[in-house]
Formats: C-alpha cells, sequence, structure tokens
C-alpha cells in the first residue's frame, strides 16, 4: 500500500503525528475507496451467506419444536467464540484468503438471523394461518405470501444488526491483510500514519450508520401497512 | 349471482367420529347429521361439545377418525385438502384478515389464486363490497384501519369471493360487541336471503342460533347430538332436559320473536262488519269479554268503538270510530304484536297488509298459537 506517497516524503510536508492531515487524505483517494469497497463487499457477502443459510435453518426451527432448540444451541455456540480466536483457528486450515474472513462472519450472523426470523414468523397469528389453511393456500404459498411479509419487520431487524455488527467485525479482516478499512487502521498504527487510522475508523462508523438508516427505510417501504393504525 | 339454493350443496355427515390423539373420549361422537342446501344449521352446545371440531372436518382442518362427510353426495376426501377448500368459505371469529394486504387484495385472495384475469377480479370485488355493506373508500385500507364489525364484513366478503356452495362459519361474531353484532346477524340474513348458500354456522350463544338458525343441532359434551330441528321445534317441544337447559329461560319469550303474526289464526275477534247493528256489536263485544268492538268495512278497518257509544240506533258503522294507536304486519313477530296489545285500549292488535285488514291479534290467540 502506497499510503505515504513519495510525493509526501519529496516535499518534506509529512505529518504522521497529525489524526487528520487532509492532504494525505487527499493525494490517497484510490486507496481509501478501495477498503471501503473492499469492507462493504465482506459485509454483504457474510449478511447475504448468513441470510442463506439461517433461513431454511430457521423454518425448519418453526415447523420442528426439538430442531428449533438444536438449531439456536448451535448458533449461540458460534456466537460465543472470540472473533480473534476463530480467526486463529481457521488460517491454517485456510490459509490467509477471503474464505478465512467469510467463514467467521457469516458464522457471527447466524444467531442474530435465525434468531429474529424464528422470532417473526412465530409473531404471525395463528389466526391469520388457519385463515390461510382454510382458503386453501399450499404450505408453501402460506409461507411465501402470508408468514414471510408478516415476518419481514422482524427479519429486517436482524438484517440491520447482523449488518451493524459485520461491519464492525469485518476491520478484524485486516489483521489476516485481507483489507476493509481495518486494513487503513492497522497500518496506519504500524507505520504510523495516524491520519490514515481516522479514515478508517470514521468511515466504518459511517458505514454502519448508513446501512442501519438505509435498512430502516427499506424496512418501511416494505411494510407500509405497519404504519397504518386506525 | 343466483339467489337458487345450490342443489349439490348439501352436507351429510354419516357416522362421523373423531378422537384426538392422546385422548380416550372422543371429541365428536359417531354424527349423523344432514345439513340441507340453501339453510343455515347452527351447530351449538358447552365448550368441548365438538362443534368447531365438527366444523373443520367439512374442509379438512381436522380429519375424522372415523365415517365420512360428503358434500353434494361427494366425499370430501376425493379431492386434496387445498383445492376442496377454495369451494368452501370460511369465517373464523378472529377474521383472520391479512395485515399486509389492503382490503381490496384481501377479498381477492381466493380469485387470484384461482387465476381469475384482472376485470372479472375487480367486477367481482366491488359486487362482494355491495353486498356486504361495505364502501367503496375502504378497499384502498388495511385491515388495521377498519373497526371490528368492519372487518367481520370483509372476512365474509373474503370467503364469498368465489361464490362457493358451501360456507363455514365459527363463531363469526364472537369478537365484536352485542349492537354490531345483532346488526351482523340481520345483515347475514339479508344476504342470505341473495345467495342462497348452504351454511354451517358455530356459536355458543343459543340467542344468534334462534335468530340466524333455520335449523339448530344441539351438541352435547363428546359431541353427542341431543336435538336437531328447527328454533321454534327446539322452543316447543325440547328433546331432553339437557337441551331444555341449554336454551334456557323465557322460552316461550324467544317464540314469540321466532313466531310471525301470520302464523296465527287471524279470523274472528271482536270485529264487526260496519253494517251491523249495535245490538250484533253488543253480542260480539259480550261473546268476546270486551268493551271495544273494531267496525270493518269490505277490507278496511275503520277503527274502534266504545261499549258506551251504541245508542241503539242505526248501523255502527254510521258512529265515529277510533283509529287504531298501532298496526302490525303479517311479518311482524309475536312479540311485536304482544308490544300493540300492551299499547292499546282495547287489548287487541290489528293487521294491516298494506292497506288490507288482515284481522286481529289478541292475547288469547297468541296463547293458542304458542300452544299449537
Amino acid at each position: 500500500m502506497t499510503f505515504w506517497g513519495p510525493r509526501g516524503w519529496a516535499l518534506g510536508v509529512v505529518n504522521t503525528e497529525r489524526w487528520l492531515w487532509w492532504e494525505w487524505v487527499r493525494t490517497h483517494p484510490d486507496d481509501i475507496l478501495r477498503a471501503l469497497r473492499e469492507h462493504v463487499v465482506f459485509t454483504v457477502v457474510a449478511v447475504v451467506g448468513g441470510l442463506v443459510l439461517s433461513a431454511p435453518l430457521a423454518f425448519a426451527g418453526t415447523r420442528r419444536p426439538r430442531l428449533r432448540g438444536a438449531i439456536l444451541g448451535l448458533a449461540g455456540a458460534v456466537y460465543t467464540i472470540p472473533s480473534l480466536a476463530l480467526f486463529a483457528i481457521l488460517v491454517p486450515v485456510f490459509g490467509l484468503q477471503r474464505i478465512t474472513v467469510i467463514l467467521p462472519l457469516v458464522g457471527y450472523t447466524l444467531l442474530i438471523l435465525v434468531r429474529n426470523i424464528i422470532a417473526g414468523l412465530d409473531g404471525v397469528s395463528p389466526s391469520l394461518k388457519e385463515a390461510a389453511d382454510g382458503m386453501g393456500f399450499t404450505p408453501l404459498a402460506r409461507l411465501l405470501r402470508v408468514e414471510l411479509p408478516l415476518a419481514l419487520p422482524a427479519i429486517i431487524a436482524g438484517v440491520r444488526i447482523a449488518t451493524v455488527t459485520t461491519i464492525g467485525l469485518t476491520t478484524i479482516a485486516a489483521i489476516a491483510g485481507l483489507g476493509g478499512l481495518g486494513q487503513l487502521i492497522v497500518v496506519g498504527l504500524n507505520r504510523p500514519m495516524r491520519t490514515a487510522v481516522t479514515v478508517g475508523a470514521v468511515l466504518s462508523v459511517a458505514l454502519a450508520v448508513l446501512a442501519d438508516l438505509g435498512l430502516g427505510g427499506l424496512q418501511r417501504a416494505l411494510t407500509p401497512w405497519a404504519r397504518r393504525e386506525r | 349471482m343466483t339467489a337458487r339454493p345450490d342443489p349439490a350443496a348439501a352436507i351429510t355427515f354419516d357416522s362421523v367420529t373423531k378422537t384426538f390423539p392422546g385422548s380416550r373420549q372422543p371429541a365428536v361422537a359417531p354424527l349423523d347429521l344432514e345439513v340441507p342446501s340453501g339453510e343455515i344449521v347452527v351447530l351449538i352446545g358447552p365448550s368441548g361439545c365438538g362443534k368447531t371440531t365438527t366444523l373443520r372436518m367439512v374442509n379438512r382442518l381436522i380429519e375424522p377418525t372415523a365415517g365420512s362427510i360428503a358434500i353434494g353426495g361427494v366425499d370430501v376426501r376425493r379431492q386434496p385438502a387445498t383445492e376442496l377448500r377454495r369451494g368452501i368459505g370460511y369465517v373464523i371469529q378472529q377474521v383472520g384478515l391479512f395485515p399486509h394486504r389492503t382490503i381490496a387484495q384481501n377479498v381477492a385472495t381466493l380469485p387470484r389464486m384461482l387465476g381469475w384475469d384482472k376485470a372479472r377480479i375487480g367486477a367481482r370485488v366491488d359486487e362482494l363490497v355491495e353486498l356486504v355493506g361495505l364502501e367503496q373508500g375502504m378497499l384502498d385500507r388495511y385491515p388495521a384501519e377498519l373497526s371490528g364489525g368492519q372487518q367481520q364484513r370483509v372476512g365474509v366478503a373474503r370467503a364469498l369471493a368465489a361464490d362457493p356452495p358451501v360456507l363455514l362459519m365459527d363463531e363469526p361474531f364472537g369478537a365484536v360487541d352485542p349492537i354490531v353484532r345483532g346488526r351482523l346477524q340481520y345483515e347475514l340474513l339479508a344476504l342470505q336471503e341473495r345467495v342462497r348458500k348452504t351454511i354451517v354456522l358455530v356459536t355458543h350463544d343459543i340467542d344468534e342460533a334462534i335468530t340466524v338458525g333455520d335449523r339448530i343441532a344441539v351438541l352435547n359434551t363428546g359431541g353427542v347430538l341431543e336435538q336437531y330441528g328447527s328454533p321454534d321445534d327446539l322452543l316447543a317441544h325440547p328433546a331432553n332436559e339437557f337441551v331444555e337447559a341449554f336454551l334456557g329461560a323465557e322460552r316461550s319469550l324467544k317464540r314469540l320473536t321466532l313466531a310471525k303474526v301470520s302464523d296465527l289464526e287471524l279470523s274472528g275477534g271482536p270485529v264487526v262488519p260496519a253494517d251491523a247493528t249495535p245490538t250484533e256489536a253488543r253480542e260480539v263485544m259480550d261473546r268476546e269479554a270486551s268493551n271495544w268492538v273494531g267496525v270493518v268495512r269490505g277490507d278496511r278497518f275503520l277503527g274502534w268503538v266504545p261499549r258506551e257509544a251504541l245508542d241503539g240506533q242505526g248501523t255502527i258503522g254510521e258512529i265515529e270510530a277510533a283509529p287504531p294507536a298501532a298496526l302490525v304486519r303479517p311479518a311482524s313477530s309475536l312479540r311485536e304484536a304482544l308490544e300493540v296489545i300492551m299499547n292499546s285500549r282495547s287489548s287487541v292488535a290489528v293487521v294491516a297488509d298494506g292497506e288490507r285488514f288482515g284481522g286481529v291479534v289478541t292475547l288469547e290467540k297468541i296463547r293458542a298459537g304458542l300452544e299449537a
């Protein structure tokens, strides 16, 4: 990485001590944007992967009460493993690859997502399921057209928490040297180049806030019925 | 929409039994019941009598342990349960409107599932909204924006959407307040006049059963059928103590609500033609133990003449008659007739069929009618 471009040194105006040195920000847009893009990609892949895995697990859990305990227990166990420890375990297995970062991130989203999807599906009133059955909905049609839409607020709430959590955790990817905003922080601390630390930290916080607001807006857009009360 | 009952919509229960797993007592004992096409049959009984279980076996939300149920002679198990249910309207107490769909979308649920085209669905929704007494303006609202009574109407509209010959209603008016309940019961009867569905309705409210039922099936704990007959039949001749206790006190008063003036013998009573002499009028009054006599010319009721107005001259038609305070129609209930009798000086209710004199109702006639 070229956080301290030769131009800066040559000009003799490098200021590594300052927490915000605009000259560095101005001269390193590519590095900053790449870190941001990597961060977003990690987060999206982890959350989408988590959703793909947790949706069938949650459906199974709501249909079979005994499975539910096992699924939530397993997801809870994964959640309790410290993230650094999990990376440490996976590095010898997969080496310094993206999968080493993605796997733990997906694992951490599971508990949040499974729990929220189950809570959302459980929250659908039995009378609605009875009405749907009585009208001749097939089980799949009932799930897709009645239960899932009604569980959406709880599911999106889970996605919000999972996304914000993942954005925070993804900074860990830098330890494996796999990029993301954490890379700015780690390298900035090592060199040192304090401005890089600031940029990495501020951008990850901003990303988390934006994701949270965006998903909140998405939820309101998708559930117009939830806001209209008599 | 036809007003004739679908002849293929009678429901037959043939030795239907339901024993739930883990229970030794059957929830429904072998039950034989014939629900005639185009009638409202009410299942009533204490909790645990299997009335809801019986209802839900018709659309196979619960499968019988033994026996069979047929609609129009066709066993309900002949087709897949989901197919069967699409041909049977189902209304439940909690209504079960989908909160994430608008009123129009809720009503259109089944037509959409059946693949109707847009124009046909739109026309059907409009028709149903009018039928159940909702406003067009409600169509784009969500269920949470409607009152309980309005939601129940939407529930009925949704159940009728695909014009099923059979309608199952599980305590449909149980969740609304008594005033709205009364109105919804009346609306159901008016609706039934137009659609003539075969309706099975579950309730625990005997007054509701008497009001809406063409026939009532009284079930006892364990799904034992104690009596099956018309409301008047039950009230006049309860089969046993259980039915009698279930019908409650004031059986005669309940029958007054049910029976119509036209059910009574309306001729006779303290009435004379306008050309009768005072002597003849006095004889009629003595016979009827009345101090008033009604005067009729042709098919018109002229009014009441008191005993003291009879002066022995001419005909009774020449005496000025006091008009009746209130009239009852042949379709009025005996209860209404009783109200008029109580408020009338002559203790007689005059029956008018439009302009035409239709006879009179006295206390004696009501008593005789209830004994018949």
